[in-house]
């Protein structure tokens, strides 16, 4: 018998699909019966209260959250959101519900071994709850009290050998696309930058010394399988620079319908045969494809490198040989002053170990921001408030066209000094010799 | 809320240990924060800390920010860790009677 009536949250365990109320309900049975005898180190009916407080939400249309809470574990300043219930006398179980960030490794690939652990301390010292994964990538334990918060990361570090993901004003956790493990269109190995720049910015990461958060996120190409373009202040995306590499016979083998287009991503409603005109030559936003006589032609110089052609025909065109990504700065969400996405400031840049160019970038990057950016100014705001060329300055990267998608159209245009004969001290008695008021 | 009763003093505090009122702080407070903290020994650099914090605070309406915490208080965020272990904000700015800091935290 649940401990709180829940007809409105019940509507959602029907429809096809896997409903958060039957699982959350297994759950809240599972530590009602508690076959494996465990210590409960939180409140063993957990799960029936939080699914209590939300049918309460649902009925008032308000959240029953606390604001805030500031929680952690010595020596981090992140990793930890504390929560309280509004409710905590109705909901006792609930009354203390903080979440953990957990690091995730690059690309999210587990062993049964590793996650069976994961959740066997987490059925211990929580609600047994997660979220699989936070926007931001993090291994997210759903639910504890403040007492367990130590212990949790005692034993995360000590027998899991696993640490916090961030939060706060710092380096958030950042996570990839899976890249070269298992995609043909990786333009470097993704998961290995991730891994090494999580390594070696920990301290950034867990000690917030940022005006404000600040995220990473690494793409192998740019259909952006990650959204770095999105959803990283900056963020590196593969690309390459020689030609797109052609098999003139899997070509063919897609004209004449032995291969399905696009990997049969498609196949589920009839399009008609491929066409291979009006859906690639035609679709190239640049024009520089051709396909006469039975021969696909690329004039690579006016490629873009927009992966159409190759998402279209992956068994017959690759990425080229040449590879290393682009640096892309100052995505947001709209708080406070709009939405951004990332803009190009590094066209291409080599990806090799151990990624003391890249690294030079980030930090010529967090140099600036740190010392300028106002309290609570994201990366990109700094870049419309002080301009992208303060940005180029900084970074020592010398401004091209591709920098912009078009030039200016005001001509409100600042001159530094030195470039400007004569200066800006100027004598207005000089002015007036020939030219009387 | 809850109510602390140390060395003679009480102070109301919020589930987070915070004090609710920046008016209530006193030396007993530090005290109570100290124990809390995990802090073994109260050295002039922590009362340094406070006290930038304080002054900071009574100007300005806000917490600073952790870049001039380091400016105006010579110390690298490196060593604030080390004298307060749950950092500049749950640690600091906890004994030094700020308000709770708020956002995305």
């Amino acid at each position: 018998m649940a401990k709180h009536q829940t007809p409105l949250l019940d509507q959602l365990e029907s429809g096809p699909w896997p409903s958060f109320v039957s699982d959350l309900k297994q759950e809240a049975e599972a530590r009602a019966k508690n076959e494996k005898n465990i210590e409960y180190q939180i409140p063993q009916d957990v799960v029936e209260d939080l699914l209590g407080v939300l049918e309460l939400s649902f009925k008032d249309g308000v959240t029953h959250w606390k604001h805030g809470g500031i929680v952690g574990v010595f020596g981090y300043g992140g990793g930890v959101i504390g929560r309280y219930c509004d409710q905590p006398q109705q909901f006792p179980g609930v009354a203390h519900f903080h979440t953990m960030r957990v690091a995730q490794p690059a690309g999210k690939f587990y062993t049964t071994k590793y996650l069976n652990d994961l959740c066997d301390l987490w059925e211990f010292r929580g609600s047994g709850l997660t979220n699989m994964h936070g926007s931001t990538g993090d291994i997210i334990f759903l639910g504890t009290t403040t007492p367990q918060l130590e212990e949790i990361f005692f034993e995360l570090t000590h027998t899991h050998n696993q640490d916090l993901g961030g939060s706060g004003s710092n380096l958030r956790t950042p996570s990839d696309c899976i890249g070269e493990a298992r995609c043909e269109y990786a333009c470097y190995d993704t998961q290995a930058l991730c891994h090494y720049l999580t390594n070696e910015y920990q301290d950034e990461l867990h000690r917030p010394a940022f005006p404000y958060k600040f995220k990473f996120k690494f793409d192998g190409c740019p259909n952006c399988c990650v959204a770095s373009i999105a959803r990283a202040d900056l963020s590196f995306v593969g690309t390459w620079k020689d030609d797109i590499q052609v098999d003139q016979d899997a070509v063919k083998a897609y004209v004449d319908g032995t291969y399905p287009p696009n990997a049969g991503a498609h196949s589920g409603r009839d399009w008609g045969a491929f066409d291979i005109k009006a859906e690639v030559i035609d679709r190239c936003p640049t024009g520089c494809m051709k396909y006469e006589n039975g021969k696909l032609e690329i004039d690579n110089r006016e490629c873009t490198r927009c992966m159409h052609c190759i998402n279209v025909m992956p068994r017959a065109l690759k990425p080229g040989k040449e590879k290393g990504l682009s640096i892309l700065a100052g995505a947001k969400a709209p708080i406070l002053d709009g939405a951004q996405m990332g803009s190009l400031l590094v066209p291409f840049i080599k990806v090799e170990e151990p990624y003391d160019e890249i690294k030079e970038v980030i930090e010529a990057v967090w140099d600036w921001w740190m010392e300028e950016g106002k309290n609570r100014e994201r990366l990109g705001e700094l870049m419309k408030r002080q301009g992208f060329q303060r940005l180029l300055e900084m970074t020592n990267i010398k401004p091209v066209a591709q920098h912009v998608k078009e030039p200016r159209t005001n001509p409100y245009i600042f001159w530094k000094e030195d470039e400007v004969p004569g200066g800006f001290e100027r004598d207005i008695k000089e002015y007036r010799k020939n030219h009387q008021r | 809320m809850a109510t602390i009763e140390f060395q003679g003093k009480s102070f109301n505090v919020d589930e987070d240990g915070f004090i609710e009122s920046y008016s209530e702080f006193s030396e007993e407070w530090v005290q109570w924060v100290k124990k809390e903290e995990g802090i073994d020994e109260l050295t002039d650099e922590h009362r340094q800390v406070i006290k930038v914090l304080q002054d900071y605070y009574e100007k300005n309406g806000i917490a600073p920010m952790v870049r001039i915490l380091s400016k105006l208080t010579g110390f690298k965020l490196k060593h604030i860790y080390e004298l307060f272990p749950s950092g500049p904000g749950k640690g600091a700015c906890k004994m030094a009677g700020l308000p709770k800091p708020t956002g995305c935290v």
